[in-house]
């Protein structure tokens, strides 16, 4: 067992002993567990959640089939928070305590969206309405620059990851092209709605497109009188018929994180001049999970 | 090339992988001469650091030759003999200009999740789990250096390899550590840990003019070195830290306490066992039992300067102590490009001399038993040097 154990991809491993651990705890003591973290006695909910952590950290530690057990512990995490967030609203409940509990259980459930790479399809269910994305980042430069090198839509791909290209066709009107995960190639036009210099750009696409939104991003000089406050708004559309299942891949990237991750790729090259990255440095010989996680980096 | 590689729990291997090679336009190759082993690697070694990965290179305290260097370098040549600092800055962004290097926005790129961890993301760090940004570490022949215009400084002639090597890490944060100390003439400092760090940081306060330093471990070569170093020592096997401390300040207790010790701190009793079954469960990350005495130890108005690495969460921390007796804490991963050059001086001038720390010199294929001997403090062992040219 030691050797088995020794072998396997450490984070589920911690992850699995964290479940166990958990799992026996709420099973043996939910009383004494339901009064330390705050939810008063809650003893049959706890106990059920504690033969699920257990039951999904007896999966991660044996290693067999991994992925379906990572979501159990996702799907178990949701449910604590869920519990925490029930017991908030009962007499009993101690706010601080359970609040306290409730990061350690974030904390947690963050790692398993990790181990199961399951992060990019967890915003699947708002892909049903209109997704407005905020994202607001410091960068280090004056506003003008800043505004001058997105104004030059040619730079989009270096920072916008998926991305080809970004033709521009007049002062107004431009052509985006952009390969999802999966292969799924959108194309669409775009076109400038209001072009502030130095302070702020808005556009949306042009009927027809594959892909519809409108968007907006300001360049405010940060309180500090040397940098931008970049501020970047998208509201997606879902269009009808097949594009929209295309659209629903695109807003699945979740489109939040797509978009910091892009900002933070934006400021590093107007910092910097480069994009911080490990990709293509030599390893050790990875463990399977490894590679599939690796694959991601960037 | 040759590299010494994370396998798992108490499992290092030297493999045998691709070269590195240049990535980015700012990166230069440097052909390690000589890496160490550091009390930060034993956190990994013992599994205690989430996102690490079977096969990632160790190793973030290394000196060596540069060998390439990308169009973005124009400072370094082939040829030049360089000490690697280990945060991976920008030198651009708004903490690496106040000379907050370890905090640098732009060379995490897993930041985000850091962000999920920590709330915001630190700098990238060599060798030092995903976390950090997965760079490939040090402990390897070669090794690729990001930002290479900013961090590596050049050796003079005049100096040893192993004299310029703990300017990558551990003799800046010995010397971060009493600096964050805010030492005033006549204070007292009480230093948990006689490692490589403790050892620097009991030579920096007396630098920066503390009257007196105390030191508080239980192995006594360690000890010895600590003694030679210019302090009192505390074997706390023999005596009871906190009653010692207390008793040998009058009562009031030391001006400040450096916790040179960190997540992995040994203790007995029933708080020994209570951090270790909740730690082996994964309920806390850390067995902080150290920054627990600094915290009770402290005088009123203290400072508590926290070199020793955590990693997430930790139970049951005396808070009341620290609202109630107004204590500053004060910790980071060490800013080491701020500190190089002035300490380089320092080691030039004779007034520090970094080799006396080191116990064991070793080639890379004595690394895997260099890391349990090391972990398991045998043979005496303070520091290990590898040799890479061996
Ligand atoms: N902040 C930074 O940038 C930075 C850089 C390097 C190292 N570190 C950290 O500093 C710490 C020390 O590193 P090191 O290389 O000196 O490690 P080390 O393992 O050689 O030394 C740790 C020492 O602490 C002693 N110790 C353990 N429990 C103790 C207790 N209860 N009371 C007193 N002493 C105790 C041990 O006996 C040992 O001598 C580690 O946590 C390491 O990760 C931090
Ligand atoms: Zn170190
Ligand atoms: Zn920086």
């Amino acid at each position: 067992m030691a050797a088995s154990l020794a072998q396997q991809a450490p984070l589920d491993r911690s992850l699995g002993w964290f479940s166990v651990g958990l799992g026996m705890a709420e099973i043996l003591a939910p009383r004494t567990l339901g009064r330390v973290i705050g939810v008063g006695d809650q003893s049959n909910v706890l106990r059920m959640c504690g033969v699920r952590e257990v039951v999904s950290g007896v999966g991660l530690l044996s290693g067999r089939a991994p992925a379906a057990f990572t979501m159990s512990r996702v799907v178990g995490d949701v449910m604590d928070l869920a519990l925490l967030g029930a017991s908030l609203r009962s007499p009993e409940a101690n706010p601080t305590r359970v609040a306290a509990a409730a990061t350690a259980v974030a904390g947690v459930a963050a790692l398993d969206l990790y181990a199961s790479k399951v992060e990019l399809q967890s915003s699947m269910a708002e892909a049903e309405q209109e997704v407005p994305v905020h994202v607001s980042l410091m960068i280090n430069s004056p506003p003008e620059e800043v505004y001058q090198f997105w104004r030059k839509l040619e730079n989009l791909p270096r920072f916008m990851s998926y991305l080809e290209s970004v033709t521009e066709l007049d002062q107004r009107r431009s052509e985006w092209s952009a390969r999802m995960p999966g292969g799924v190639q959108l194309r669409w036009q775009s076109e400038i709605v209001e072009d502030q210099p130095g302070r702020l750009l808005s556009w949306r696409t042009i009927d027809g497109s594959e892909i519809n939104h409108v968007g907006s991003v300001r360049f405010d000089p940060a309180p500090d009188g040397n940098g931008t406050q970049i501020r970047v708004e998208v509201y997606y559309g879902m269009p009808g018929g097949s594009a929209a299942v295309k659209a629903a891949e695109l807003v699945s990237m979740a489109p939040e994180a797509m978009v910091s991750a892009d900002l933070r790729r934006l400021k590093q090259l107007i910092e910097t001049g480069e994009i911080a990255t490990t990709r293509g440095q030599p390893t050790g010989k990875r463990s399977i999970l490894g590679r599939a996680l690796s694959k991601g980096e960037s | 090339m040759r590299a010494v590689c994370w396998q798992g729990v108490h499992k290092v291997g030297i493999e045998e992988v691709p070269d590195a090679h240049l990535i980015n336009p700012r990166d230069a190759v440097i052909k390690v001469r000589k890496a160490a082993i550091c009390g930060s690697d034993l956190h990994l070694y013992d599994g205690y650091v989430p996102g690490m990965m079977r096969g990632d290179i160790l190793g973030h305290e290394f000196m060596g030759e540069v060998v390439e260097t990308g169009p973005g370098v124009t400072n370094l040549a082939p040829g030049d003999r360089v000490v690697v600092p280990f945060p991976i800055s920008c030198g651009n962004c708004f903490f690496c200009e106040q000379e907050m290097y370890s905090l640098c926005e732009n060379s995490n790129p897993n930041a985000r999740l850091a962000e999920k961890f920590w709330g915001h993301s630190p700098c990238g760090i060599f060798g030092y789990s995903h976390l950090l940004g997965g760079y490939a570490g040090g402990q390897a022949e070669y090794v690729r250096v990001p930002f290479a215009d900013v961090g590596p400084l050049k050796i003079p002639d005049t100096m040893s390899d192993e004299q310029a090597l703990f300017l990558s890490d551990i003799l800046p944060t010995g010397y971060m550590a009493a600096e964050n100390c805010n030492i005033q003439q006549g204070d007292t400092v009480a230093v948990w840990g006689c490692g490589p760090v403790g050892l620097f940081a009991i030579m920096s306060a007396k630098l920066l003019g503390a009257t007196r330093v105390i030191a508080i471990d239980r192995f006594p070569e360690r000890l010895n070195l600590a003694h030679r170093a210019g302090a009192e020592t505390i074997n706390y096997e023999e005596m009871d830290t906190l009653d010692t401390l207390r008793e040998w300040t009058g009562g009031r207790g030391p001006d400040a306490c450096i916790d040179a010790v960190g997540m992995e701190a040994h203790m007995h009793g029933v708080q020994g066992t209570y951090d270790k079954v909740k730690q082996a469960l994964r309920m806390e990350t850390e067995r902080p039992g150290v920054l627990r005495e600094c915290i009770q130890a402290c005088r009123n108005g203290g400072t508590i300067s926290v070199p020793g690495v955590y990693g997430g969460l930790a139970d049951k921390i005396p808070l009341g102590a620290v609202v109630n007796r107004a204590l500053t804490i004060k910790s980071g991963q060490t800013h080491v490009q701020r500190y190089m050059k002035p300490l380089l001086a320092r080691i030039e001038n004779g007034e520090i001399d970094p080799t006396m720390i080191i116990t064991h010199r070793v080639g890379i294929e004595d690394v895997p038993d260099a890391f349990a001997m090391f972990r398991n403090k045998e043979d005496d062992c303070v520091k290990v040097v590898v040799n890479m040219a061996s």
